[in-house]
C-alpha cells in the first residue's frame, strides 16, 4: 500500500472526475489522476507512465524508472501482492 | 558479498559498498559505538531485509528500523474500534488487506468477517466509494490508513463523495503524519539517531521543506531515499559524507520521483479535508502530539468517529509483546521473547509481524540471510 506500482495511462474515462484506465502489468484498472492533472487536456497524459498508490496516480515517471520499479517490486514480492489486491478488491 | 550479484548493477553496488567501508574509517565517533541510522519507512525496511543489506555494511553502522509502517503502529484499541463499527447493523466495513490480520483485544477484522460481519478488502478508497454507490441501503465505512502517501487518495475520495452527494459513505480516519513522529523520535531519551533515510513516497507528496527542522533544530542529516538496494546504499553514503564532514543537511537522493516542493494538488486536497489532531495513540510509542489527522468540521457527516458508536478505548499490548522496543530500535526483532515462537507471520501477536514492511515480519522472512551475521 505504501510502495506505488507503475502503470501506463491508456485511456481517459472521465475528464471532469479525473478518471483514467491504466494498464498495470497487464491488469487494467480505473485510476484517479487528480494529483497529476496537467493544465492542458487530460488526453496529453495518454501513453505516460505513472506511479499508482491505492488507485491514485501520485506522480508521472519515465519508462526507464517504471521498468526498474517493476523489477524491484517483483523482487520484493510486492508486485504480486498489489496485483492480487487489485484483482481481489471487493467492489460489488 | 555474495548477495551483491543479485543486484541489478553489482559493479556499482560493490563500488558503493567499498566507499561506505572506507568512509566509516574516517569517522572517529563510530569506532567504539556504531552510528545509528534510522530508515523511517517500512518500504526501506523491507528492501534492506530482502537484499540482506545489513550484512554487507560495516559494523560501525547500525540500521534502526523506524515506525514507518502504518499497519505496524496501529494500537489494539483501534482494531477493536474497527470491529465495533463492523458489528453495527447495515454496515459494510472496507479496509486495505494489510489491516485484516492485525490483532485486536477481542478479534481481528478477519475474525469478525469469519463470524459474519460484512468486512471487505478493497484495493482503493475509490472501491469503497463504489460500494457505497451500489448499496445505498448500507452504510459503507472506509478504514483510512497510512501516512501522507495514501492520505491524498482518501481526501480525493471524500471530495468525490461530496461532489456526487453520496451520503452513505464514511471515513474511519487513522491517517498519521510523519513529521511529528520523527520529532518524537528525536526527542526520545532512549535513543540517539545519527542520521535518517527519509521516506521516498511520503516525500513525493510533502516535498523536502518539512524536514528542515531536523537539520536546523536537531543538527541531524536526512537523505530522502529510493527503494532499490542501490538507492539505499547511495543514500547511506550521502549521509555518511555529511556525518564525516560534521554537516547536517536535508538531501534528496530520490529526485527522479520526489520534487522539492512535493505534489501541490495532493497537498491542496489534504489541506481542504484534514486537520491535525491534538494527539494520536501509536502502538508501542504511546501518544504523540499532532501525529494524526482528522476530518475538518465541514466534513463531519462523513466522519465515522462522529456518526458511529466507537469505544475508543486504550488497550495495552499483551505483556509478552515488545513491539514498542522494536519500533524504537531499542531491541532487534529477534530479541523479542516471542519472536518466531508465539509470534509468527501466520499467527501474529504483534503488528510488526503482520505486514511485510514490519521489521519482525521482514526479519522472519529473510532473516536467514543475515543470521550468520548476528
Ligand atoms: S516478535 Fe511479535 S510481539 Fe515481538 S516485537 Fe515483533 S511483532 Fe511484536
Amino acid at each position: 500500500m505504501c510502495l506505488g506500482i507503475p502503470g501506463r495511462i491508456i485511456e481517459i474515462l472521465d475528464e471532469e472526475n479525473a478518471l483514467a484506465m491504466v494498464d498495470i502489468s497487464g491488469v487494467k484498472r480505473q485510476v484517479n489522476l487528480g494529483c497529476v492533472m496537467p493544465d492542458a487536456a487530460a488526453s496529453t497524459l495518454i501513453g505516460r507512465w505513472t506511479l499508482v498508490h491505492v488507485g491514485f496516480a501520485m506522480s508521472l515517471i519515465d519508462e526507464d524508472e517504471a521498468q526498474k520499479t517493476l523489477q524491484i517490486l517483483a523482487e520484493l514480492g510486492e508486485l504480486q501482492e498489489e496485483l492480487a489486491a487489485m484483482q481481489a478488491s471487493q467492489t460489488d | 558479498m555474495k548477495f551483491v550479484d543479485e543486484f541489478r548493477d553489482p559493479e556499482m553496488a560493490r563500488a558503493l559498498l567499498d566507499k561506505i567501508h572506507a568512509i566509516v574509517a574516517e569517522i572517529p565517533k563510530c569506532q567504539d559505538k556504531p552510528l545509528q541510522i534510522m530508515e523511517v519507512c517500512g518500504g526501506h525496511t523491507h528492501s534492506i531485509f530482502r537484499y540482506g543489506l545489513e550484512a554487507l555494511l560495516p559494523k560501525q553502522i547500525e540500521l534502526v528500523h523506524g515506525p514507518g509502517c502504518p499497519v505496524c503502529v496501529l494500537p489494539m484499541g483501534r482494531v477493536d474500534d474497527c470491529v465495533a463499527i463492523a458489528e453495527q447493523t447495515d454496515v459494510i466495513f472496507t479496509t486495505f488487506g494489510d489491516a485484516m490480520r492485525v490483532p485486536g483485544s477481542r478479534k481481528s477484522l478477519q475474525q469478525a468477517k469469519a463470524e459474519g460481519c460484512d468486512v471487505r478488502m478493497v484495493y482503493s478508497p475509490m472501491d469503497a466509494l463504489q460500494l457505497a454507490r451500489q448499496h445505498p441501503d448500507k452504510r459503507v465505512v472506509f478504514f483510512g490508513l497510512g501516512f501522507e502517501t495514501t492520505m491524498p487518495s482518501t481526501a480525493l475520495t471524500l471530495l468525490q463523495a461530496e461532489k456526487e452527494g453520496i451520503d452513505n459513505f464514511y471515513l474511519f480516519c487513522n491517517h498519521i503524519t510523519i513529521i511529528p513522529t520523527i520529532k518524537a523520535i528525536l526527542d526520545s531519551p532512549d535513543m540517539y539517531i545519527d542520521g535518517f533515510l527519509g521516506p521516498g513516497h511520503v516525500s513525493m507528496v510533502i516535498g523536502q521543506a518539512p524536514y528542515e527542522f531536523i537539520s536546523s533544530q536537531y543538527n541531524r542529516p536526512l537523505v530522502v531515499a529510493g527503494f532499490e538496494p542501490l538507492d539505499v546504499l547511495q543514500s547511506l553514503y550521502m549521509l555518511l559524507l555529511q556525518i564525516r564532514d560534521g554537516e547536517a543537511r536535508i538531501e534528496n537522493q530520490y529526485k527522479r520521483i520526489v520534487p522539492e516542493g512535493g505534489n501541490s494538488q495532493a497537498l491542496q486536497a489534504l489541506a481542504q479535508v484534514f486537520e491535525l489532531r491534538e494527539f494520536f495513540e501509536w502502538r508501542g510509542l504511546g501518544s504523540i502530539d499532532h501525529s494524526g489527522v482528522q476530518l475538518r468540521q465541514a466534513y463531519a457527516r462523513y466522519d465515522a468517529e462522529k456518526q458511529f458508536v466507537v469505544p475508543n478505548l486504550k488497550i495495552a499490548d499483551p505483556k509478552s509483546c515488545q513491539c514498542g522496543e522494536v519500533l524504537k530500535g531499542v531491541l532487534k526483532p529477534w530479541e523479542c521473547k516471542v519472536f518466531g515462537k508465539q509470534c509468527t507471520p501466520e499467527v501474529p501477536l504483534g503488528a510488526l509481524m503482520v505486514s511485510t514492511e514490519g521489521a519482525c515480519s521482514a526479519y522472519y522472512s529473510y532473516g536467514k540471510i543475515d543470521a550468520a551475521n548476528i
